[in-house]
């Protein structure tokens, strides 16, 4: 489920052209080409259906046997992981750039901040999907005038939303709490979760495992809609505009709604992650959505493969897993606490630059490169052999 | 306790390398070390806290745990409390919340801290504070004068303040105001956020009718141009600033291009003359060297300064730094982790030798006003009130130091009296150990 394939990739014919090297993430091998090998279903739902449900309990297998504090590292990485999944559909699949995920992030995260304050609140389910709702009105307005813009611009004007955007909750600071923030008070597990751990594993059920939870269902139901998405009509389009501009145009596409169109749905995603954050840290504040964020989530893209949702995931996950492995691989060679913890930002940044250098299509790119290539020299090896005195 | 029970535990604890660790007091429970609670061995107790060590806040801050650590280093070398070695986990969250999280997790649930202590920042902390309330870790003396960690004790039973709150900072400043400059034209400039919100509810108490202007600055933008523009149009002849020590550095630029000579008031947290001269330093691009700006500026106090080498606590402080600590000098940041290291050895030591969450939080709430220290005025600590030390003088900015202009006087929140402190100051006991009694409960 996690892989955004694209059936009309030139999969068979890698040889006429090469292939996008950034975007090889995005291009994976289609099914039929794929079909001989693989036990999964040909038919796109019925497969991811099939891949959701194993990731479901991969899912809890993983967060039961994990310590209290790998559950919180799940939480974390649930809510960087659907952001950057978001944002991967937007780059990946649509080339369409934005360094503006953390403020649609702090939209979705101060929604979620205000609905959890009401004396009553309203069931969990329903906050997120406001969230939602919110980050992609306003996603709806910046892709309006994203769709005009192309490349550094497009970069320009996002950048713009993501040092603009969480600025307002300091302005309004009688309703969003200025620059220490909303206080978030984590809702309650009901009951049936307690019941659910405690067939499952007799697991204590802490508050950190519901919020893991919480994180990974709202990753798998994402990534569920998001996969299918790329697989259909729409996702085939998106691609059109991101590769051949003219061409899609004369094949009539219109252009900008199809941008608008991948902003939104991009939008919509880093609104759900922003909710997710702001129950699993507790708070929506402006210093949580700097532009650091929105970068990170560039970079996590980036390393693990542009349009590729598996990518994405990995990405997230040398986010969260790396400082903390960095920081205490330093402190366990002898380092003290201050030279550990800036140890962390700096092998981020060489982990950045050598796969950028060594991997330039990022972890999941590189090895569908690798495969594609293979598969394309075997291709035309046979058909040299086969067809040879034709010229082939 | 009785005198037996005092001989052979006495005896028991010496075997144990202690000698002088909690003395007599450790008497009070009788037998052996035991792993009471979460985080604490027969011979350790982990404690654990947050810090910017890395970006823009981290200039100053990251140097406090530092303090911390090299104060409970030389603690071990002499035993420890009640023979139990402090172990001072310290991790980055480069003042961003969502990270301040992520690493209270880590020292919640991975490391299992026994206590927090000295947690630094408005909002990182406050993005916490639930978490370890609701876990029931005890969340002490948290580095940052906001009102949320002591006001409400209901609410947030673990967390205790320790530095003075600036609404009660931003009263001693107003009383002093009204009292030897009645004829200033006050201007206000304010961080715009309860720091700067709850020092003005604070001064408006005393010379509301005095003040002309009230600036506020958004941290991050760094262009106070208008603001200081604006004090200066409005004819303030006295600056009060409730900012962080890089305002007030923007600040004094800011005046110094604008012709702006007013008499300036900063409150403790953005004034220390030695980083302040760094960053002026820094951001004029070596135009203006050191500190020499601030030189007759005024300033609050809560302990003492570097600069003060006759003060035996830092005498004693020096010693330590030089014995424990790491490279650099002592510097006031690491004089406030020391001090805080202090407190917290305290709040042990009353919590007996086999302390629990539960009887660490109990001692501090009934004998933690009781507690002398480097602090120059004692803390409000009681079952009403977790807010900390509550008194402040007033100081010139000379040089690199200070000078007393006004004694300590002590206060406290809403409308209380501001009163001289009548106490003298404490001396430090021998190593700069202190020596408490269990507390029985």
């Amino acid at each position: 489920m996690s892989d955004l394939q694209s059936p009309a990739s030139a999969a068979g014919k890698a040889t006429d052209e090469a292939p996008t090297e950034s975007t090889a993430g995005a291009n994976a091998p289609s099914a039929t080409a794929k079909a001989g090998r693989s036990f999964l279903p040909q038919s796109t739902l019925p497969r991811h259906l099939l891949v959701l449900a194993l990731s479901a309990v991969f899912a809890v297998v993983l967060l039961e046997v994990s310590s209290p504090y790998q559950n919180s590292q799940i939480a974390t990485l649930s809510y960087y992981a659907i952001a950057a999944g978001g944002l991967t559909v937007l780059t990946g699949m649509n080339g369409q750039i934005s360094l503006g995920h953390g403020a649609l992030m702090a939209a979705g995260a101060y929604t979620t901040a205000l609905f959890l304050d009401a004396d009553e609140p309203l069931p969990l389910p329903l906050i997120l999907l406001a969230s939602v709702v919110v980050a992609t009105a306003v996603g709806a307005l910046v892709g309006v005038a994203a769709a005009r813009l192309h490349g550094p611009y497009l970069a320009g004007a996002t950048l713009a939303l993501a040092v603009g955007l969480p600025g307002l909750a300091i302005y309004f600071h009688d309703i969003f709490g200025g620059e220490q923030g909303m206080r978030v008070r984590a809702p309650q597990a009901p009951d049936a979760f307690e019941s659910f751990i405690e067939t499952v594993s007799g697991n204590a059920a802490s508050s950190t495992k519901w919020l893991a939870y919480v994180g990974v269902i709202c990753l798998l139901i994402t990534y569920f809609f998001l996969a299918n998405l790329v697989r259909s009509r729409i996702g085939r389009t998106w691609r059109a505009v991101r590769d051949q501009e003219v061409a899609a145009e004369l094949a009539g596409i219109n252009l900008g709604a199809w941008r608008v169109l991948a902003f939104v749905v991009s939008a919509a995603a880093a609104g759900l992650a922003g909710g997710v954050l702001a129950i699993v840290v507790r708070l929506a504040a402006p210093s949580g959505f700097t532009l650091v964020l929105s970068l990170a989530l560039l970079t996590a893209i980036v390393i693990g493969g542009l349009g590729s949702l598996l990518g994405a995931l990995l990405g997230s996950a040398l986010l969260v897993f790396l400082p903390p492995f960095v920081t205490n691989l330093g402190a366990d060679f002898g380092l003290n606490g201050t030279e550990a913890a800036q140890l962390a930002p700096f092998v981020y940044g060489v982990v950045l630059i050598v796969a950028m250098i060594f991997a330039p299509a990022g972890f999941v790119g590189t090895i569908r490169l690798r495969r594609m290539t293979a598969k394309a020299k075997r291709a035309s090896a046979a058909q040299a052999k086969a067809a040879g005195s034709n010229g082939g | 306790m009785t005198a037996i029970a005092a001989a052979t535990v006495a005896s028991t604890l010496a075997a144990c390398g202690g000698g002088d660790d909690g003395g007599g007091s450790s008497s009070a429970e009788g037998g052996e070390n035991e792993a009471s609670d979460t985080g604490v061995t027969a011979d350790s107790i982990k404690l654990g806290a947050h810090y910017p060590l890395t970006g823009v806040a981290a200039p100053g801050y990251s140097e406090i745990p530092t303090g911390v650590k090299a104060y409970f280093d030389c603690l071990n070398q002499e035993g420890g409390v009640y023979g139990r070695d402090i172990e001072f986990i310290f991790k980055d969250d480069a003042y961003n919340p969502s990270q301040t999280s992520q690493v209270t997790n880590e020292l919640v649930l991975e490391e299992e801290i026994f206590a927090m202590m000295s947690g630094l920042g408005t909002p990182t902390h406050s993005a916490v504070v639930d978490f370890l309330n609701d876990e029931g870790v005890p969340d002490l003396f948290v580095s940052s004068g906001s009102l949320m960690w002591g006001d409400d004790p209901e609410t947030y039973p673990m967390s205790f303040g320790w530095q003075t709150d600036y609404e009660s900072e931003g009263k001693i400043i107003g009383e002093y105001i009204a009292n030897e400059f009645p004829d200033a034209k006050v201007g206000l400039f304010l961080q715009d956020d309860d720091f700067g919100e709850d020092g003005e509810s604070g001064i408006r108490q005393y010379i509301d009718d005095q003040i002309v202007a009230a600036e506020r600055y958004t941290p991050g933008n760094t262009n106070v141009g208008p603001q200081i523009a604006a004090l200066k149009a409005a004819g303030a002849d006295f600056v009060v600033g409730f900012n962080v020590p890089s305002y007030t550095a923007l600040s004094q630029l800011t005046a110094l291009q604008l012709g702006y000579d007013p008499q300036w008031f900063y409150s403790n947290v953005g004034s220390d003359p030695n980083l302040v001269g760094g960053l002026l330093n820094r951001f004029s691009e070596g135009k203006v060297t050191d500190a020499a700006l601030l030189d007759g500026a005024l300033t609050t106090g809560y302990l003492p300064t570097v600069d003060m080498t006759d003060n035996p606590w830092i005498t004693e402080f020096s010693r330590i730094w030089d014995e424990c600590g790491g490279e650099g000098e002592l510097t006031n940041y690491r004089v406030y982790g020391m001090s805080q290291a202090y407190t917290m050895t305290q709040a042990l030591q009353a919590a007996g030798q086999n302390p629990t969450r539960e009887g660490l939080v109990e001692a501090v709430e009934a004998v933690g006003s009781e507690w002398e220290g480097p602090v120059f005025a004692p803390f409000r600590y009681s079952e009403d009130s977790h807010m900390g030390t509550s008194g402040m003088t007033i100081e010139r900015v000379v040089g690199n130091g200070s000078e007393e202009v006004q004694p300590v006087r002590i206060t406290d929140i809403g409308d209380a009296e501001i009163e001289e402190f009548g106490g003298e100051a404490a001396t430090p006991p021998a190593n700069a150990i202190p020596d408490e009694e269990a507390y029985e409960g």
